[in-house]
């Protein structure tokens, strides 16, 4: 999305429910900044996104998406995130292997305990996207606006 | 030129028919042409006798067929298998898909199986008759003599990159058994991994945007079993019609190659299908050879009751990120 000429990325973070949201709310309690392209949807646990979830963010117009969960072992349904791990993994490097530019995904594991890690995260990512441009690969022209 | 012939085949099926130890026999017929060879089932001998085939363009695998044939069929249903088909009947078993109590199996040797795009680059197009011997005759309309094709110059690409002649499941099997080999299937990934992304995105983009869904590829594929796929559910955003953009055509196969990586035999039944000469076996085997790089080696199939890659873990499993990076 350009603002005022600058480009201004549209970024998903799809946060499972025990940790990384808390972590976000953490974040926020404690007042750290993130900026505001960032996109939270809530899942009960990361295990929940189904590949569809991160190829429909980018047809809907994102430009960068990261799932966040809980550290391995973690996981309020004990193993969810050790599936997840492996599935994203698989997307991630099919995606890849599709000429997709491999800076657009990520995979962080966020605790409740870590608000400065959730931020931080997020304005590393952010960056990153930023500097790539918007996406062009996996766009969908009738979503745009 | 295949090892055992049709009227091996056909003797055999017609014996178990007769003693009563199979109802119904799965096997191929010839259809429009001679090199567009058919799925059937067989009732009795004389069909049998009629019309079974058994030559260098009997491609289908029948494991898919078990489904419906064991279901409709009072008694056992008798399936020739050749090596590759005998990893998608297992992985079948595994996900409970069919009766085995109500199947005889047969492995049959395979020579490999014929593509006729590369026939008709050596003989020319308006091909009239093929006959299947020591070498494929084929004449055409425009030849005044046969031409004669070597089998090993026309392989289909999954009969080229064979990965075994060893049959890994039957009842019994009708000449000798092959070894697993050590095929040089993951080559041509490994090529497009060393591409950039620019190239490896015009490669793909070049195939996918000839895709016309047709589904051909769903439907073929004896790992894709749902009997209601997200395909034919309009809300799914990749229902079935033929895709509207790049992106309709990106997601059509991102997800059908990811709902079967795991169970996926690399049995090469997509693409010996796809009319529009997609290679969706780069598709699958990307996700094989990276499960392979690191999970550890899987063949789907290989085993009944196995677990795929994707339904399990380890505690120390590569990050995302780094399965990325190992590849540079
Ligand atoms: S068989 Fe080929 S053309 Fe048909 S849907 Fe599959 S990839 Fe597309
Ligand atoms: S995806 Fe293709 S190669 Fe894999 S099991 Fe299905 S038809 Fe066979
Ligand atoms: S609940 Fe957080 S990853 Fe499963």
């Amino acid at each position: 999305m350009q603002v005022n000429g600058e480009f201004k990325p549209l970024i998903v973070a799809f946060c499972c429910n025990w940790c990384s949201y808390a972590g976000a709310d953490l974040a926020g309690n404690n007042r750290l900044n993130y900026p505001a392209e960032v996109k939270i949807i809530r899942v009960p646990c990361s295990c929940r996104v189904n590949p569809t979830f991160i190829l429909r963010a980018f047809q809907r117009g994102a430009d960068g998406v990261i799932l966040c969960g809980c550290h391995p072992g973690d996981c309020h349904y004990t193993s969810g995130n050790y599936y997840t791990r492996r599935r994203m993994a698989m997307l991630f490097s099919m995606l890849d292997y599709l000429g997709i530019e491999r800076e657009r995904t990520r995979v962080e594991w966020v605790s409740a305990a870590e608000g400065a890690k959730f931020a931080a995260t997020m304005n590393d990512f952010v960056a990153q996207v930023t500097a790539l441009g918007e996406n062009k690969r996996l766009e969908d022209l009738r979503c745009k606006k | 030129m295949q090892k055992v012939t049709a009227s091996q085949l056909i003797d055999r099926a017609a014996a178990l028919l007769s003693d009563g130890s199979v109802s119904a026999v799965l096997g191929w017929k010839q259809g429009e042409f001679d090199y567009d060879i058919t799925p059937a089932v067989f009732a009795d001998e004389q069909a049998l006798r009629d019309a079974f085939v058994w030559n260098d363009f009997c491609g289908a695998n029948f494991s898919k067929y078990l489904l419906k044939a064991t279901k409709k069929v009072d008694g056992k249903v008798l399936v020739f298998l050749k090596p590759c088909d005998t990893y998608s009947f297992n992985q079948l078993l595994t996900e409970h898909r069919f009766d085995r109590d109500k199947v005889y199996a047969i492995g049959i040797p395979c020579e490999g199986m014929a593509d006729i795009d590369k026939v008709k680059a050596q003989s020319g197009d308006g091909i009239v008759s093929i006959a299947c011997g020591e070498t494929i005759q084929v004449t055409t309309l425009y030849n005044d003599a046969p031409v004669s094709v070597e089998l090993a110059d026309v392989l289909e690409e999954r009969c080229a990159n064979c990965k075994s002649k060893k049959h890994v499941a039957y009842d019994e099997l009708l000449g000798d058994e092959g070894d697993v080999l050590d095929s040089a299937r993951f080559d041509e990934v490994a090529q497009l991994e060393a591409m950039t992304p620019d190239e490896r995105f015009a490669f793909w983009q070049e195939h996918l945007s000839r895709c016309i869904r047709c589904n051909a590829c769903r439907d073929v594929c004896p790992a894709c079993t749902c009997e209601k796929c997200v395909f034919d559910n309009p809300a799914s955003g990749v229902e079935n019609k033929a895709p509207a953009n790049e992106f309709e055509e990106k997601m059509f196969h991102i997800i059908r190659a990811f709902h079967v990586a795991g169970r996926c035999t690399d049995c090469g039944e997509c693409s010996r299908v796809c009319p529009q000469n997609i290679p969706l076996h780069l598709l699958n085997r990307k996700f094989i050879k990276d499960m392979n790089d690191n999970y550890g080696e899987y063949q789907a199939g290989a085993e009944v009751g196995s677990r795929a890659p994707l339904v399990d873990f380890t505690l120390d499993d590569p990050e995302a990120a780094d399965v990325l990076d190992r590849r540079g």
